[in-house]
């Protein structure tokens, strides 16, 4: 009970506490909003001809509540966690790691207020309006502020390496967003963007890459460095490994989004700029990934008792998985079928449900008994949630790699005439079965995440029955 | 052990430092983004009007938007057609619609000729889409008829029974406002859209009373169809 004391009294532990459960709550909804999507896909009954609740409408809260809600919080609660566990201080500021979770809560209440009745900038990722993306602004510099001034006042000598990769995506993701959000206003609820055609499709693809490369990529990368090796109890297996692999992404991952806009009208160079670097970048993403398993050299026997360990390392196997499929579909031959087509969204699931879900859940639940000071109510829930994800993810991936294929293959198919052997109504028909089955994969990721839910839940209401947070909390102030 | 350096001296001395870390980092970021941004700005083959001028409209002094005849170039949206493809995004159609055609003989075959950069440059936002769970619009402009585009949009399994696009009954139901959509027309003319005050001015009442389902329709009628596009001519390198 002292080392728990002693560690309530040395480290800002209640932000994170509320960013923890707001993560696992946010995926709930943002994966519930996702499956009815799925769902309305397979069969559109499911739209209801009620405006609020249709695939256009409600598909921008899937990606705003699963990026930003769950995404969002999970990079705030390890970020901030992370930062001063490797400085060995207390946040620079704690009062400003509240605002930034107050300040990120009203930012998703607002996003439920506003997308489903259609106050949109309609560009993807991106969609909140100009006031809303003003305080994700202010939000942001908040907690780039406090992550940059704790390391600052830090007690060790050198920067751990798990900080430089969050410290990538805190300025990397306030260049887009600024940028990408410029906009003339109508009014309150309605403005344009500033960019036109070709170089909104640029500037909207650097954004989107980018997201994805440094918010749900290097964010997410400073988990592993971080909690990976906690979980093992070794250290990361190479540190000239992470040297390489911090300074080739960060350097590589910005020229990516050309490579969403191949054969359009964006110029040639710029999209096989983009392919190029892309394909180059399966040497620093490969190498991220083995310095992250190789970690566990010498100590794979953990994974078959300790289900958390499971999460991350699986998480990692997606991890390498999903960058080997990017460089692959930035091939220009590649991309020429697979643009346009749902192997596009399986793509991003992969990453995001394999990969981003994955170590984020994994790094959670290695907080849950180091935060309320007590074991996991049940190490068996952990491990189910673990198969649930993991099957349902696979379920998911195989049924858009097929429908995706299908699609690109449809499209171009000639018979022996000479004319297109397929009207587009009937490549729509093709999808049906994929999209059940997509929805069906869905949903078994998401009751992995209610068992998750009501694990954390349970054990929260267990730190409280022992009192072990409360009494650490009393010996931190008796302490002082 | 603190003091060996285990790489260069460089990395050792950026991972001592905070503010020489991050300006490192925030160097290192810039580059992609403004190698392939910015020339897209200055680089006269971006638009391919530049060595094709009569894909834009040339308005002649004292011609409104409604001299404009399709064929004669682009031009920015009429009232009507800015209201519609406003509509267009807050429905969220791009999402399931690219209007971006590839210069592929199916894409070809399917949709028309494949779309010009300057096609879309008076799109604030772009509209080019990253999906095609529906058919791409960019040329879908005088396809199909007026009434079938409507019953369309109430009733897509009417027409389409393999379909999976939402019912939208609401859009005959709401009206447009005539302030409304000059407000708008005013934060495009801000933007650089040459609208003119007149322009502006006759906007109100080409829209009052009617109704976003004609909107939508008029928007989805123009498209593609602006250009007059010379099927043999290289407008790309």
């Amino acid at each position: 009970m002292m080392e728990a004391a002693a560690l309530e009294r040395k480290y800002d532990l209640g932000v994170i506490r509320w960013f923890s459960v707001m993560a696992v709550v946010y995926l709930v909804v943002g994966a519930s909003a996702g499956v009815y999507i799925a769902s309305e896909l397979a069969w559109p009954a499911l739209n209801f001809d009620l405006s609020a609740i249709t695939f256009g409408r409600l598909r921008p809260l899937h990606t705003n509540a699963v990026i930003f809600a769950f995404g969002g919080c999970t990079l705030m609660a390890t970020g901030l966690y992370s930062v001063q566990r490797t400085c060995g201080v207390s946040l620079w500021s704690s009062k400003m790691a509240w605002f930034t979770f107050s300040g990120w809560n009203v930012i998703i209440v607002l996003a439920v207020l506003t997308l489903p009745f259609g106050i949109t900038q309609s560009k993807e990722y991106a969609e909140l309006e100009w006031p809303i993306d003003i305080l994700i602004a202010v939000v942001w510099l908040s907690f780039l502020l406090n992550f940059v001034m704790t390391i600052a006042i830090r007690k060790s000598s050198h920067i751990y390496v798990s900080n430089w990769f969050f410290l990538a995506m805190l300025v990397m993701i306030t260049y887009l967003h600024v940028v990408n959000s410029l906009v003339v206003p109508v009014h309150l609820f309605k403005s344009y963007s500033i960019f036109s055609g070709v170089q909104d499709a640029m500037v909207q693809w650097w954004w989107g890459h980018n997201a994805v490369g440094f918010y749900l990529t290097a964010g997410f990368l400073g988990i592993m460095y971080y909690f990976v090796p906690k979980q093992a109890e070794r250290p990361v297996y190479s540190y000239r490994l992470s040297v390489l692999h911090f300074w080739a992404l960060t350097f590589g991952y910005v020229w990516l989004g050309a490579h969403h806009l191949q054969y359009t009208a964006l110029p040639d160079w710029t999209g096989s700029l983009g392919a190029a670097v892309s394909i180059a970048m399966i040497i620093p993403s490969w190498g991220g990934a083995i310095n992250g398993v190789m970690t566990l050299s010498g100590a794979w026997d953990k994974l078959r008792t300790d289900y958390v360990l499971r999460f991350l390392i699986m998480s990692l196997a997606f991890y390498a998985m999903s960058t080997f499929e990017g460089p692959l579909m930035a091939i220009k031959t590649v991309n020429s079928l697979s643009h346009y087509t749902d192997w596009t969204i399986g793509h991003v699931h992969s990453g995001a449900l394999g990969w981003v879900a994955l170590v984020g859940l994994g790094a959670i639940y290695h907080l849950l008994g180091r935060l309320w000071y007590t074991d996991i109510y049940s190490p068996a829930l952990v491990n189910v949630h673990f198969w649930l994800a993991t099957i349902g993810a696979v379920i998911y991936i195989v049924a858009m790699w097929v429908s995706g294929i299908m699609q690109g293959l449809m499209w171009r198919a000639y018979d022996e005439f000479g004319t297109l052997a397929y009207t587009f109504a009937e490549s729509v028909e093709a999808m049906h079965p994929y999209y059940a089955m997509r929805a069906i994969g869905g949903f078994i990721f998401l009751l992995g995440v209610i068992v998750m839910l009501y694990n954390v839940a349970m054990t929260i209401h267990k730190s409280a029955r022992e009192g072990s947070l409360l009494t650490a909390r009393a010996q931190a102030i008796a302490d002082a | 052990m603190a003091d060996k350096i285990h790489s260069t001296r460089l990395q050792d001395k950026l991972e001592r430092k905070i503010i020489p870390l991050v300006i490192a980092t925030a160097l290192v970021l810039s580059v992609g983004g403004l190698v392939e941004i910015v020339p897209l700005f200055y680089l006269d083959s971006t638009f391919e009007h530049n060595k094709s001028p009569e894909i834009m409209w040339q308005r002649k002094e004292g011609q409104t938007l409604d001299d404009w005849k399709p064929g004669d170039g682009v031009r920015p949206y009429t009232a009507m057609e800015l209201a519609g493809r406003d509509i267009f995004q807050r429905e969220g159609c791009y999402l399931c619609h690219s209007q971006m055609i590839r210069p592929f003989r199916d894409e070809k075959e399917r949709y028309g000729h494949y779309s010009l950069a300057s096609e879309s440059m008076y799109d604030h936002p772009f509209q080019w889409g990253s999906k095609r769970t529906g058919p791409d619009l960019a040329r879908v402009g005088g396809k199909y008829s007026d009434q079938w585009q409507e019953q369309h949009l109430r009733k897509p399994r009417s027409l389409v029974p393999e379909s999976v696009m939402p019912n939208y009954p609401w859009l005959d139901r709401t009206l447009l406002h005539g302030e409304a959509i000059q407000a708008r027309m005013k934060a495009m003319k801000v933007l650089g859209i040459p609208y003119t005050d007149e322009d502006i001015e006759a906007a109100s009442a080409k829209v009052e009373g009617k109704t976003e389902m004609e909107a939508m329709v008029t928007y989805l009628q123009v498209l593609g169809t602006m250009a007059k596009i010379d099927k043999g001519k290289e407008y790309r390198e």
